[in-house]
């Protein structure tokens, strides 16, 4: 049984369908990318996992569980946790408090669980131990993201939805945060990665769906999706 | 001829006038200076707990609630209640019952205070904005949700609930003064009196402030609080339950409004009245926009600044003027730094 499962999902804002009949599903230690055009509907199926855009049609399953009417802050407890698009790092509070703001809903057995778990994050971001005190707000881009998926680590996800990491970083930066991706993958989260960067996504995803104007239209292993001819002339730039 | 003289003499009714009616005293100003300052001080320090209250909500629901001067307004009456209840009643004298009964009668008061405006606003919340909310209402209906729910409170103590207590507490006058504490000065200060009651006001003002301010700078709810106020939809991703804290916010604000009314009627003791809070929450309103609404700390130095300029202005200019001087102060605060001295909102401002 998948970890995560969408069974023909649907979302409007107001008249406009943004999301139509959307089935996917992500199993139990795999990443697997969505990736899809401005305007495919990526978001919007993030926000609908998250719960914070109800659903028109269809269930969302997690878990074994039937998630479809779960409040949005409660998702977060059963184990789906996002790193929204835009990183959303609360800019007045410092790396340390937006990384607590991580564990909100989550109580930690003693201090020590506590410690390694933001122990765990600053190994994999040895950025943010160096700038425990600075204010989320003042600090770079790239920096920002490491924030919000370290943020979101805080909280041990089950499913950890990354909603375009690499948007407006400098392609440096792109790499590391990619490689930190199929790192925390390999540890044993599950990952469900929304990109626009194909090339870097589907190079290090299991699976991957393609969304063209709110419909899933090929989805396949990410390897295979690289080299269709298709795909290559829509999302990388080769003909 | 003729002409110069009924000059001289228009000229001369405008000067009477003018003195009459604005004094431009600044010997009276400069020789209570200290005096002044305890004054404003001790008012202040109402004002600004009682504008903690507007600038937390306003934070996380970019809602100016107006109808929290007359949760301040209830708590007067919730601690008159309670005073009441433990058997003192209004007389002329103020009781006399040594300083350690005393202390512990205001903090019950007080804490019955605290209890009905806090139980009152996350009431209000509850029935008159979480209904708009899960409805998806514009902001301006909220506003005007806001002002009417601020009338029928007002409405509510003044017909309704002299009817449900036999006519003992409401109604269209001003309850018969409970007073547990006689005003006494207690040391000088460079020639200013600081009274009994001033320090009373001024140390319990000081101590709650600090118990916000750590509340919601260093706890977890705290950080619940500022979360929303900055990104509510992210705070949602982190688990927060918004409408969990905007109860909280709701309830901290009514808790602070009872301290302060409690606080307030030591100092006027005739204040209990239905209509009593609307200039006062007007004031910590004003208290809170000056410091930079959604901003903790601005609210508690915007009412304690209102407080002090106030009391200077109402000095110089003459007593009738008092209101106008806060007023004044704020438009002008607001045309130098239009948001607020300390500006930034409560999501913003890191201690």
């Amino acid at each position: 049984m998948p970890l995560l499962e969408l069974d023909n999902v649907s979302v409007a804002y107001g008249r406009i369908e943004a999301v139509r009949g959307v089935s996917l599903a992500v199993e139990e230690g795999e990443l697997v990318t969505l990736i899809g055009a401005n305007g495919a509907g990526k978001t919007t199926t993030m926000r609908a996992i998250s719960g914070i855009r109800p659903l028109s049609t269809g269930t969302v399953r997690f878990d074994g569980q039937d998630i479809t009417r779960m409040p949005a802050h409660k998702r977060v407890l059963a184990g789906v946790v996002q790193a929204p698009e835009g990183r959303g790092v609360f800019p007045g509070m410092t790396v340390m408090e937006n990384l607590e703001m991580g564990a909100y809903a989550r109580t930690f057995a003693s201090k020590a669980e506590h410690d390694e778990t933001v122990d765990r994050v600053f190994e994999l971001f040895p950025r943010l131990a160096e700038r425990k005190t600075q204010v989320g707000g003042t600090m770079s881009g790239g920096e920002q993201q490491m924030l919000a998926i370290g943020r979101a680590l805080m909280a041990r996800p089950k499913l950890l939805l990354l909603d375009e990491p690499s948007m407006g970083l400098a392609p440096m930066v792109i790499q590391q945060i990619f490689r930190i991706i199929s790192e925390i993958n390999a540890q044993g989260t599950t990952i469900l990665l929304v990109e626009q960067n194909a090339q870097q996504a589907l190079s290090r995803s299991d699976r991957a769906y393609i969304l063209e104007t709110g419909e899933v239209t090929t989805t396949g292993p990410g390897k295979d999706l690289l080299a269709d001819p298709a795909v290559k002339a829509a999302y990388l730039g080769v003909a | 001829m003729s002409a110069v003289l009924l000059h001289e003499a228009v000229g001369s009714v405008h000067a009477a006038i003018a003195t009459d009616v604005i004094d431009f005293d600044s010997h009276r100003l400069f020789s209570n200076f200290w005096a002044l300052t305890v004054e404003g001080l001790s008012y202040g320090a109402i004002y600004a707990l009682v504008a903690v209250g507007y600038t937390l909500v306003y934070g996380v629901l970019r809602l100016i609630n107006f109808a929290h001067s007359e949760i301040f307004m209830l708590g007067m009456f919730g601690q008159y209640a309670v005073l009441w209840g433990m058997g003192f009643l209004p007389r002329g004298n103020a009781y006399d019952e040594g300083i350690a009964l005393t202390v512990m009668y205001i903090g019950i008061a007080m804490l019955g205070g605290m209890l009905v405006s806090g139980g009152a606003a996350v009431g209000l919340e509850r029935v008159a904005y979480r209904p708009l909310r899960k409805r998806g209402a514009p902001s301006l209906t909220f506003l005007i949700t806001a002002i009417g729910a601020s009338f029928v409170l007002q409405e509510f103590v003044h017909f309704v609930l002299p009817l449900l207590t036999d006519h003992k507490f409401g109604g269209l006058n001003a309850q018969q003064p409970i007073r547990l504490v006689q005003e006494t000065t207690v040391f000088t200060f460079f020639g200013a009196d600081v009274t009994n009651v001033d320090l009373v006001i001024v140390v319990a003002a000081l101590v709650l402030a600090f118990a916000v301010d750590r509340f919601v700078n260093a706890t977890k709810f705290g950080r619940g609080i500022r979360a929303v106020a900055q990104d509510p939809v992210t705070a949602t991703l982190m688990g927060v339950s918004r409408e969990r804290i905007i109860m909280l916010t709701f309830l901290v604000g009514g808790l602070l409004a009872g301290a302060a009314a409690t606080l307030y009627t030591l100092k006027i003791p005739n204040a209990v009245i239905y209509s009593g809070g609307f200039i006062l929450g007007i004031k910590a309103f004003a208290a809170a926009v000056l410091g930079g609404i959604g901003n903790l700390r601005g609210a508690l130095l915007g009412g304690l600044l209102l407080g002090v300029m106030e009391l200077y202005g109402q000095a110089y200019f003459g007593p009738q003027w008092r209101d106008v001087v806060a007023f004044v102060v704020l438009v002008l605060v607001l045309l130098v730094r239009p948001t607020g001295i300390l500006g930034e909102s409560l999501g913003r401002a890191r201690a």
